[in-house]
């Protein structure tokens, strides 16, 4: 249960998150020991990997259906005892013929998992029913604000990337005074909650500096479905400080994970035959050392953007962003089960989809998991 | 701080007077983050005692003294050392008495999950078969998503399921087990490996053998030798469930103003931080990442400590 | 003129406990084409001093005294490029187990390509020709079909011929060899030293076998030094060192090998154990286990002095004893 173990190694290094090194030898994916794998004769045929491949991915994708099923039962459970969906809709004032009318008309005199059933596959169509606190379908309201919790994820994710690796492989390869200065920046990093960041963020440069803006998402752009804050300045200026926000705790992770796993492939016998063989610093670092970094930092950052995800709920709220998570804090607020329901089936999809594209990162970076299944 | 405290007494004395006391002297950051927490641990206790006033007194405050300053502002007042919010509540009484509270949702809410995490990872552990890939199944599934998340969900759902009337009052106890719930799988996935490590062991053999019950085996043989790994998660889940009280706080959907938390002073003094009243916001989450932090830098040692192998 | 001189070579590691000493005044040479085994227990200082020649120390050790020359020039004092240039170019080093010492995620293809093009002007498919080339030769079948396979796609033995490959393939005059054979299954350990004596005869190339098999050293070595707490104690020719030891401690070395024509009652063996380097008694460091001990010994240190046909660093062999 390769998704599964991955997921609890992951667990581990997200609780013990200031751990210096991580447990690599529990890592499933890291080599199994290298002689479990005899050598099969001629190297194979492309063909065959690429069989391998579609097998390995079908199987990925039959693994996570009983996660999606789950969620949907719970999401349809909250639907089913979390409130009466009959009196919040017909308010307090309605004849008994009305009420019944209602509930066949729901479907609420079916077994439950009939009523479950309806509801996975009206989910599986986008239907979700209509928000109790707007009054509008929830797919709508989803849609509207999809891009912009997409807008702050990605650009979160590509800000803790681009800064938490080269950080993580500076502080792993050197042992400068700004080394040291990374580190005790990471520790108070992961100590401080996001909303927090948000808050000291807003009050230095909104408050005092004036120089950004520190609510919603400044002029847009409109396409068909599709409202972007990539294309104009104030848009770009209202992305810095909800993404710094959003994307400061993941990055302090991923650098520290980055730290101690060059750490241990620096110490490792390939990168000291490496070094005998004369080749140059920069072949050894990168691509020796940072590539065998790949692995566990490909599984870190995949759940990372799952944390982005769910964190840009706090994010979204302190900056008042006009996305999903800030829609389903206020729906939280008033129980507004259809929104929480859509929201949760959503989020899980998203998550199954990110664990499917790690997975097959792993394929691609290491050539043992080719031939170990 | 004693979230995940050894049942034998004996245990706890064994490790002072090994090489953890020891450890313990050697390390600087963590005699410091003992410190600054036992200070904090005992603000916090003694709150009633040691804060200039009562903030949930609402007959004692004063529309007159709102929106005061630090003392060391012109506009400052020296009975209200860290300035007031704007309904005039002193903000440090108000940090006391919020610590206070965050303390015991995060204590509680960690032993929370400590319970079930230990009952179904010794379960799991020792019944195995059908049992044990259905719970673990569970958690796999929980762990998928961020615990900040399944919290937010669990709490939203347990306030809407209980009638109005009820919201205020047993609002602690629903934050305990919302936040509770989505910490359990760590401490189930860790004992039960530790039960299938230790189940294998011959002491374990010999107790089935001279015909002891499985529930006492697990109870009295095999706890004792999980406890160590469960402590440590529970000293750095402490700092993650104080976190996510004051998050969910900040978000709304936690404490009310009527008795606040740190996370509920943040949100409160957030409004204002425009306003140039600073001290509302940031005093109160100085005194969160203090305590978080202190909590943490703890767990890290301890882990070190005890797991020798990792340095 | 020899192709490696080891002058006075002295390896320390500052510790919070004081110096410790772990190479102290170490001196050998190698001629070209010839085959050194240094033998001695684990911790004597056999694979610190083949680190310390490719410049390869762990930190904080550090040569401290001592030089060490490449064809005449001196290797020990070469800036972190230079002495990279040295590695892999003049002397290859091979490992002791090939299971770790390949990088798994790349290709044994890549690996031999890059190593040759960090030293040797090669175009790529030139490079790529080479290293089939390589592969064929230590004895890898199909290799033409094979280059492009990842590590874990080969057995031990087959992965030790590619690091055989890998520390050959930038044409080095000197390699060094640490216990390359330990940790293979005995089965495949004389084929891979059959392999390593062919192609450095084949190619006129310098060995320092370093190992703790004697068997290896018998059928490899032109000659041995042995190496005691960081000392050379005795060095000569195979046949002398192994037939007819002058240092009681190779004595003893040799005694504690079964051997097939010898009928002996009982294997020998040395009382008591190497010391550590913290506990290195004041002169010659084997003297608490000595059989002939004498007051000298306890005093002065011993160097390497002719002792019947070999060098031994023991008192016993002063052709003027001191007196008093």
């Amino acid at each position: 249960m390769p998704f599964a173990s991955w997921l609890s190694k992951a667990a581990t290094i997200l609780i013990c998150k200031s751990q210096d090194h991580p447990p690599a030898r529990s890592n499933p994916l890291a080599p199994p020991p290298a002689r479990s794998n005899p050598p099969p004769g001629p190297h194979p045929h492309a063909a065959w990997i690429e069989d391998q491949l579609l097998a390995f991915i079908v199987s990925r994708i039959l693994q996570a259906i009983p996660v999606v099923l789950v969620v949907g039962l719970i999401a349809y459970a909250m639907f089913a005892f979390v409130g009466d969906p009959v009196t919040i809709m017909l308010g307090t004032d309605y004849t008994e013929a009305q009420r019944v009318a209602l509930v066949k008309q729901l479907g609420l005199d079916q077994p439950f998992f009939v009523q479950y059933a309806k509801f996975m596959w009206a989910a599986l169509h986008g239907e979700f029913g209509i928000s109790y606190r707007l009054a509008r379908p929830v797919t709508d309201l989803l849609a509207e604000r999809m891009p912009a919790t997409l807008e702050l994820a990605a650009t979160a994710s590509v800000f803790a990337l681009l800064v938490g690796v080269p950080m993580g492989v500076y502080t792993g390869i050197h042992r400068t005074a700004a080394s040291r200065l990374f580190m005790v920046f990471s520790l108070v990093g992961v100590s401080l909650p996001t909303f927090l960041i948000g808050i000291l963020l807003i009050l230095v440069f909104s408050v005092w500096l004036q120089v950004l803006p520190s609510f919603g998402r400044g002029d847009v752009v409109r396409f068909s479905h599709w409202s972007t804050g990539f294309l104009t300045v104030g848009g770009l200026k209202a992305l810095v400080l909800p993404a710094v926000t959003l994307g400061l705790f993941q990055m302090t992770l991923i650098m520290r994970l980055v730290r101690s796993e060059m750490l241990e492939a620096l110490r490792s016998d390939y990168v000291k035959f490496a070094r005998a063989r004369g080749l140059g610093p920069r072949a050894i670092n990168f691509g020796h050392a940072l590539r065998n970094t790949l692995v566990p930092v490909v599984t870190i950052a995949g759940l990372q953007i799952g944390g982005i995800v769910a964190f840009s709920i706090v994010t979204e709220t302190v900056f008042q962003w006009p996305g999903m998570g800030l829609l389903f804090v206020q729906s939280v607020q008033v129980a507004d089960v259809p929104v929480m329901a859509a929201y949760l089936v959503m989020i899980s999809v998203l998550f199954v989809g990110i664990n499917l594209v790690v997975d097959l990162l792993y394929y691609a970076v290491d050539p043992r998991l080719r031939v170990a299944r | 701080m004693s979230a995940a405290a050894p049942r034998a007494p004996g245990a706890l004395a064994r490790w002072w007077d090994s090489d953890l006391a020891y450890s313990f002297r050697r390390s600087p950051v963590a005699v410091a983050a003992a410190l600054m927490l036992l200070v904090i641990l005992f603000g916090a206790a003694l709150a009633p005692w040691v804060a200039p006033h009562n903030p949930l007194d609402l007959a004692s405050l004063n529309l007159m003294d709102s929106r005061i300053p630090p003392v060391w502002d012109a506009e400052g007042q020296s009975s209200f050392p860290l300035g007031t919010d704007d309904q005039g509540r002193d903000i440090l009484s108000g940090i006391l008495y919020g610590v206070r509270i965050s303390l015991v949702i995060g204590v509680g809410a960690v032993l929370f999950a400590v319970v079930v995490g230990i009952a179904a990872g010794l379960l799991a552990g020792y019944a195995g078969g059908a049992v044990d890939a259905v719970l673990m199944r569970i958690a796999d599934i929980q762990l998928t998503f961020p615990a900040i998340l399944i919290a937010l969900l669990v709490d939203g759902v347990v306030t809407a399921a209980l009638p109005q009337e009820m919201h205020e009052r047993l609002k602690v106890q629903v934050l305990i087990f919302s936040i509770g719930i989505s910490f359990w799988p760590q401490f189930a996935r860790t004992v039960r490996g530790s039960t299938l490590v230790e189940r294998g062991r011959e002491y374990v053999m010999a107790a089935r053998v001279i015909g002891l019950s499985s529930g006492r085996i697990m109870l009295t043989h095999i706890l004792p030798n999980v406890l160590g790994p469960v402590f440590v998660i529970g000293t750095l889940t402490l700092g993650l469930a104080i976190v996510t009280e004051a998050t969910l706080s900040f978000l709304g959907v936690g404490l009310p103003p009527s008795s606040p938390s740190v996370g509920t002073l943040i949100r409160i003094g957030n409004d204002f931080l425009f306003s140039g009243e600073w001290w509302m916001t940031i005093f109160p989450g100085l005194a969160l990442v203090l305590l978080v932090l202190s909590i943490n830098l703890l767990g890290d040692w301890l882990r070190d400590a005890l797991n020798p192998k990792l340095r | 003129m020899s192709l490696l001189d080891v002058d006075g070579l002295t390896v320390e590691f500052p510790t919070r406990r004081g110096v410790l000493r772990a190479l102290d005044r170490v001196s050998f040479s190698i001629a070209p084409g010839e085959v050194l085994g240094v033998v001695g227990e684990s911790g004597a200082g056999k694979s610190l001093t083949g680190a310390a020649i490719i410049g390869l120390l762990e930190p904080p050790g550090r040569i401290a005294a001592g030089q060490i020359r490449l064809e005449g020039g001196r290797i020990d004092n070469l800036s972190p490029d230079r002495m990279r240039r040295v590695r892999g170019k003049q002397v290859g080093a091979i490992f002791q187990d090939p299971l770790t010492t390949l990088n798994p995620l790349y290709s044994v293809g890549r690996q031999l390509t890059e190593t040759m093009q960090a030293h040797l002007p090669l175009s790529g498919p030139e490079a790529r020709r080479r290293a089939v080339r390589w592969l064929e030769d230590v004895g890898i079948p199909a290799a033409a079909q094979r280059i492009d396979a990842y590590p874990h796609e080969f057995s031990g033995g087959m992965r030790q011929r590619v690091v055989i490959a890998l520390a050959l393939c930038a044409e080095p005059r000197l390699v060094i060899a640490d216990e390359p054979t330990t940790a293979l299954d005995v089965s495949i350990q004389a084929q891979v030293i059959a392999l390593l004596k062919r192609l450095t005869r084949e190619r006129g190339l310098s060995v320092m076998l370093v190992t703790h098999d004697m068997g290896v050293i018998a059928e490899a070595a032109d000659r041995i030094a042995v190496m005691y707490a960081g000392r050379v104690i005795e060095i000569g020719a195979v046949a002398d060192v192994v037939r007819n030891p002058s240092h009681p401690y190779t004595v003893g070395l040799m005694g504690s090998i079964p051997s097939l024509d010898v009928r002996v009652e009982r294997l020998r063996q040395i009382d008591g154990a190497m010391p550590r380097l913290n506990a290195i008694p004041p002169g010659c460091p084997f003297n608490p286990r000595c059989p002939q001990v004498f007051d000298r010994c306890q005093v002065e240190r011993p160097d390497l002095m002719p002792a019947r046909q070999t060098e031994a660093a023991c008192w016993l062999f002063d052709p003027a004893p001191a007196h008093g």
